[in-house]
């Protein structure tokens, strides 16, 4: 087969794909930006009743996962399959770990009645049902991005454990790890601003 | 070869940013647990900005890419600020 690749253009078209998620996330946190200006006092309510010890365990995990998506992208180019393999593993096990988290915290809100239209939240003042409206829209848009990022990595586990994504070929695993490393960035900054209000 | 893909980033490296992730993560927690007013917001935007950078330089390669790919990045940087600024001219001058 002749067929004429370009990383470097794979890259770029991926990139691109990129920043209109940076802008579908950039709306939700322009949303944030002016119901706290407008609701101060609600969100650090709100912020208070959110679990840190999970939400900065979820932190560290998803730091973890895209330090492990970044050796297994070394280890494909200097040779090294196997451990490749191994730590695009480790990268999708943090994933579900991640999500069951996520499950544990949102079960902790449902069985307290704070979700949009819950019965505590419903006695609440407006600023704190935004808050909680926004928390739910905003963790659930990433844990979706968690959910696709992680079949991503697996399906590229199985094309690196096959042969087809190579040390000589590895834009696949690169694009991959891209994503994996963006849905990291978007915690980064869901992390303070939800979970360490004061 | 792959002459189109960039050198792979040691080990070593990775998990020095990997460190300095966790380090900046620790002190984000800190400084949110003290009262320091309005500036608590803007401590926790800059540390976000800074490990964010960090992720992009390093784990996403963009150290290394063409300038091109970073004047990109920029100009999509520009546009989500852009949308910001614009919207609180509008919403704090109401």
């Amino acid at each position: 087969m002749t067929m004429q690749r370009d990383a470097t253009a794979a890259r770029l078209g991926m990139w691109l794909f990129l920043f209109s998620e940076l802008l579908l996330f950039g709306g939700l946190f322009l949303l944030y930006a002016v119901y706290l200006a407008r609701y101060p006092a609600d969100f650090v309510a709100g912020g208070r009743q959110l679990d840190l010890l999970l939400g900065t365990g979820n932190t560290i995990l998803l730091i973890t996962s895209s330090l492990t998506v970044a050796l297994a992208l070394s280890a494909l180019q200097q040779g090294r399959r196997r451990l490749c393999l191994g730590l695009l593993c480790a990268t999708v096990l943090a994933s579900l770990l991640f999500l069951v988290n996520k499950g544990v915290e949102w079960q902790a809100k449902f069985d307290h009645g704070l979700f949009p239209g819950g019965a505590r939240l419903e006695e609440t003042a407006p600023g704190q049902k935004v808050f909680f409206g926004l928390y739910f829209v905003t963790t659930g848009l990433h844990g979706l991005h968690v959910l696709i990022g992680a079949a991503l990595l697996l399906w590229i586990l199985g094309l690196v454990g096959s042969g087809r994504v190579t040390e000589q070929d590895p834009v696949m695993l690169e694009n991959g790890a891209l994503y994996w490393h963006l849905v990291d960035l978007i915690w980064i900054f869901i992390f303070p601003l939800y979970y360490l209000l004061l | 070869m792959n002459r189109y893909s960039h050198p792979a980033l040691s080990f070593r490296c990775l998990t020095t940013v990997w460190a300095l992730l966790l380090v900046l993560t620790g002190i984000t927690v800190f400084v949110s647990r003290l009262d320091l007013g309005a500036l608590n917001i803007w401590a926790a935007l800059g540390i976000a900005t800074l490990k964010a950078s960090l992720v992009v330089l390093y784990f996403m390669h963009l150290k290394h890419e063409p300038r091109l790919l970073k004047l990109c990045l920029f100009i999509a940087l520009l546009t989500l600020a852009s949308f910001i600024g614009l919207t609180f001219f509008d919403v704090l001058y109401r």
